[in-house]
């Protein structure tokens, strides 16, 4: 049986894949869309039968991040698992199919007042595809990244076999973790089909205090002052160039008292405003975009790096350690390389990194996109024993994994 | 002692000394089990390594002669995690108490796994900072069982668990390598996998924890209801209000006899249920909230309300809920506790299935629980001088269990699977769960000597009989338990 006809055994939803489609411009072959956990289980038994490599695509917003993969004769699209399985309110927690939208997540969540406390950089973004990339916003300042917020996860092997982990339960841990294992692992341990979120409440009120700081000691002294003051930002970011600001959310009253002393604290023309300020919770501008991870106090150094590029470069950095920079299209292969490697020199000596999220085409090429992985011959055990056959999005992750 | 272990004994000695290699059968049974008392295995060998590299050197050793292992740091665990193997070596912690490194600009500070948990708030708390990970035990607990359990504790309902405060770790893995696993570095998250394993994917060595702001307020309360329906009552009111405190804990009537026996807390008489609700956060936050609070638990039917007024009161406040399982003993000659995790919905239902399994196999149990997040603690009473009960106790256990997985739940919420409840996995996962997630455990242990037989079902744990001998804790005194 050929590859399209046992496909079309098993899912209604199976056709040709167009040149548009490709991923990081390799054309998938097949393009399968699964309405069900179980039909995503068949389609996945019947790509093994057939020896297809399978790459998972939620609505493409990050589909141009990490490495092209070495080949893509299925892709997987999860569109039509986009149903929300369960609301427990009363319990905090949600359980969605990976193709539901974080928005639309948040509007089905925000009817009974509670949220899944994640940003949406990227409109239309899918809860698969966050999870897969491990994608987070400001909020990670208090809630974390995915890792912290998935309690439970279903997922399907490349064998076409169901598993879950984890459970419906915040407090759990009976057996181990695979929702933290695949948090950012870009697809290529198995297909991320369902998961169950730990939620919080709305916060009844909310204001950003924002101040304008003139340079990297300026900037490094506010979010410090934060970091260390009792003022507990949902989220405290710096947006290059020149501006500190934090989110406070809670009780109306709370968050007046809390404001008016973080205003207090930051000095300067420190101001309390209803609206984010500019930028807040976007991904910078720019044609490649780096994420970049190290301790606070990296963040004097760091502004100084990017005030020394010869280019318009911009920035947002979350103040507990985690940030993106985009670099502009008018940066040469070699000038992105150099800026590249002075960040990884900068953040390496803070004992943190630097990964490529997207670049241009030309400039790929010259660059190492994940920069130094500890541990990978560890990675490429555990790759080993969830995809023997190195099927599941060959080549998307560090190592050529 | 058998020929292989011999030979490993020489080997061990050569590299640490014999000082730190114990083969004495007398001073080898002081680790024969841990909090789990109930599962004894005298180690083959005990080593006391200092050093990153030791560790690693003696897994490479045990690796080339293929004798398991078992890592251990205080012992304090509830399943049997640490449980050590007779044929095997057991690599205890606790001479690597070193804190390497504070950095409160980073706010973080880096450990060796020995250090006791509540020693590593001691030391940053001058500078505002605390380690949020609260077990019980914290007073004798180390950070290497925390990273190995993940640990959770009262607080964990608002902060989180131990894998939420761990940012990197230098394991030794069953090579008998030492790598780097972080948190936010490129690849896998392998550390989120590591923490909470249960120390089946290796030893960590050296870990990097984030530290928490102290916060600016702490307000408690503890108030006094007619029974526990009005209990779970309020407890729903208030996190259906919206917010969350960084504790809810919840005891029953029995279980407030046994803490009132052992400690003298003076909880209000007649109480049916006392339910301790604790917020923190920034003042003007916390004081709106807790007047809610307060209203809520009158609403719900409390007839008493206390609250503490300073550091002593919230500490006599705590004092019974964190002595009340060991004080369990003052009113039953041995019990088993539970760990089960259920919906915080399901309070209610499954506390009045409880009771009526209580009453329907004459099988007394209190409860103390965890209530904001649905983890309950179901004290199984039983006197283990009387035949059978034992065994019908084991029965109850096991029900209780059951009934969390029926309602969605999970069969423990902070103390691990260990050897205790690695049979009860199949009632919650299925097969192919149980063999996806002992794919990782392929992925850094194939040859399967890094603490074998723990989380995961084996023949070898059937059967064995549960309960816990009368007569004091062997912590009783030194920490609370629980």
């Amino acid at each position: 049986m050929r590859p399209l006809e046992a496909l079309a055994k098993v899912c209604v939803d199976v056709r040709a894949g167009e040149p548009e489609e490709g991923v990081l411009g390799v054309q998938p072959a097949l393009v399968a869309a699964p309405a069900s956990v179980a039909e995503a289980a068949e389609v996945m038994r019947a790509a093994a039968e057939q020896g297809l490599s399978v790459v998972p695509r939620g609505a493409e917003t990050r589909l141009d991040w990490g490495t092209p993969p070495r080949r893509c004769d299925l892709l997987v699209d999860t569109h039509r698992l986009d149903g929300l399985v369960e609301h427990a309110s009363g319990d905090l927690v949600a359980t969605a199919e990976a193709g539901l939208s974080l928005e639309a997540l948040a509007e089905r969540l925000a009817e009974k007042g509670q949220r899944l406390s994640l940003d949406v950089p990227l409109p239309g973004s899918t809860v698969g595809g966050t999870i897969a990339t491990g994608a987070a916003g400001p909020l990670r300042t208090l809630f974390g990244t995915p890792r912290n917020l998935v309690i439970g996860l279903t997922v399907v092997r490349a064998d076409g076999k169901v598993a879950r982990s984890g459970g419906k339960v915040v407090k759990n841990v009976a057996g181990y973790d695979l929702g933290r294992l695949f948090s950012g692992s870009y697809g290529t341990l198995g297909l991320i089909v369902e998961a169950t979120f730990r939620l919080h409440p709305v916060p009844a009120a909310a204001a950003w205090v924002t101040r304008r700081v003139g340079g990297p000691e300026e900037a490094h002294e506010a979010v410090q002052a934060v970091l260390h003051s009792p003022a507990a930002p949902s989220a405290l970011e710096y947006i290059h160039p020149g501006t500190v600001a934090a989110l406070l959310e809670g009780v109306p009253d709370g968050v007046a008292a809390r404001a008016g002393r973080l205003v207090d604290l930051l000095g300067g023309d420190a101001r309390i405003t209803e609206d984010a300020p500019d930028g807040w919770g976007l991904y910078p501008d720019g044609t490649t975009l780096i994420d970049a991870s190290a301790p606070p106090p990296s963040l004097r150094e760091l502004i100084g790096l990017v005030d020394g590029l010869q280019h318009d470069v911009a920035m947002t950095w979350s103040g507990v350690g985690h940030g993106q920079i985009g670099l502009p299209s008018g940066m040469t292969s070699e000038e992105v390389g150099g800026a590249l490697g002075a960040l990884r020199d900068v953040l390496g000596r803070h004992k943190g990194g630097a990964v490529v999220r997207y670049a241009p085409q030309e400039v790929r090429s010259e660059i190492d996109m994940w920069g130094p992985v500890p541990s990978l011959a560890l990675m490429r055990r555990v790759k080993d024993q969830f995809d023997p056959d190195h099927r599941l999005s060959p080549g998307r992750f560090v190592g050529g994994i | 002692m058998e020929p292989l272990l011999k030979a490993l004994g020489l080997r061990l000695d050569a590299l640490l000394g014999t000082d730190r290699v114990i083969t004495d059968p007398v001073r080898l049974r002081t680790y024969e089990c841990d909090g789990l008392t109930n599962h004894r295995s005298t180690p083959g060998i005990v080593v006391l390594p200092d050093t990153a590299e030791e560790i690693a050197a003696i897994v490479r050793v045990c690796a080339r002669a293929g004798v398991p292992y078992v890592a251990r740091g205080s012992g304090t665990g509830l399943s049997g995690g640490a449980l050590p193997r007779a044929d095997g070596v057991l690599i205890v912690t606790s001479r690597m108490r070193r804190i390497l490194e504070i950095d409160i600009p980073g706010q973080r500070a880096v450990v060796e796994p020995g250090v006791i948990n509540l020693d590593v708030t001691r030391a940053v708390r001058p500078y505002g900072y605390y380690f949020a990970p609260d077990p019980s035990s914290q007073q004798i607990c180390s950070v290497g069982g925390n990273v190995a359990e993940n640990s959770g504790g009262a607080h964990c309902l608002k902060y989180g668990f131990t894998a939420h405060h761990v940012l990197a770790c230098e394991v030794v893995t069953p090579d008998g390598e030492l790598v780097e696993l972080a948190a936010d570095g490129p690849g896998y998250d392998l550390l989120g996998v590591f923490v909470g394993a249960e120390g089946t994917l290796g030893i960590a060595t050296k870990i990097t924890v984030r530290l928490t702001r102290v916060p600016e307020t702490v307000q408690t309360l503890l108030a006094a209801f007619g029974s526990i329906e009005a209990g779970g009552t309020a407890v729903s009111a208030i996190i259906g209000a919206g917010m969350v405190p960084a504790a809810i804990e919840m005891m029953d009537a029995l279980s407030i006899e046994a803490a009132e026996a052992a400690v003298r807390c003076e909880y209000p008489p007649g109480a049916g249920a006392v339910l301790i609700v604790e917020l923190d956060g920034p003042d003007a936050e916390v004081a709106a909230q807790f007047a809610e609070v307060e209203r809520l638990c009158r609403d719900a039917g409390a007839f008493e309300i206390r609250i503490a007024a300073d550091d002593a009161e919230r500490a006599l406040i705590w004092k019974g809920r964190k002595s009340a399982f060991a004080a369990v003993g003052r009113i039953s000659p041995a019990y088993i506790v539970q760990d089960g995790v259920i919906p915080r919905t399901a309070l209610p239902r499954v506390l009045a299935r409880i009771d009526a399994l209580s009453a329907e196999s004459g099988v007394r149990v209190a409860n103390v629980f965890h209530a904001g997040d649905g983890n309950l603690h179901p004290l199984v009473l039983f006197d283990d001088a009387e035949p059978g009960a034992a065994e019908r106790a084991e029965v109850v256990s096991g029900a209780i269990l059951d009934l969390c997985i029926e309602h969605g739940g999970s069969i423990t919420g902070e103390h691990g699977v260990g050897v205790d409840k690695s049979r009860y996995m199949p009632r919650m996962f299925s097969d192919t769960d149980l063999d996806t997630m002992q794919m990782v455990r392929c992925g850094f242990d194939p040859a399967g000597l890094c603490n074998p037989g723990k989380v995961f079902p084996t023949p070898r744990l059937c059967g064995e009989v549960p309960g816990v001998r009368k007569g004091p804790h062997p912590f009783e005194g030194k920490a609370d338990v629980f």
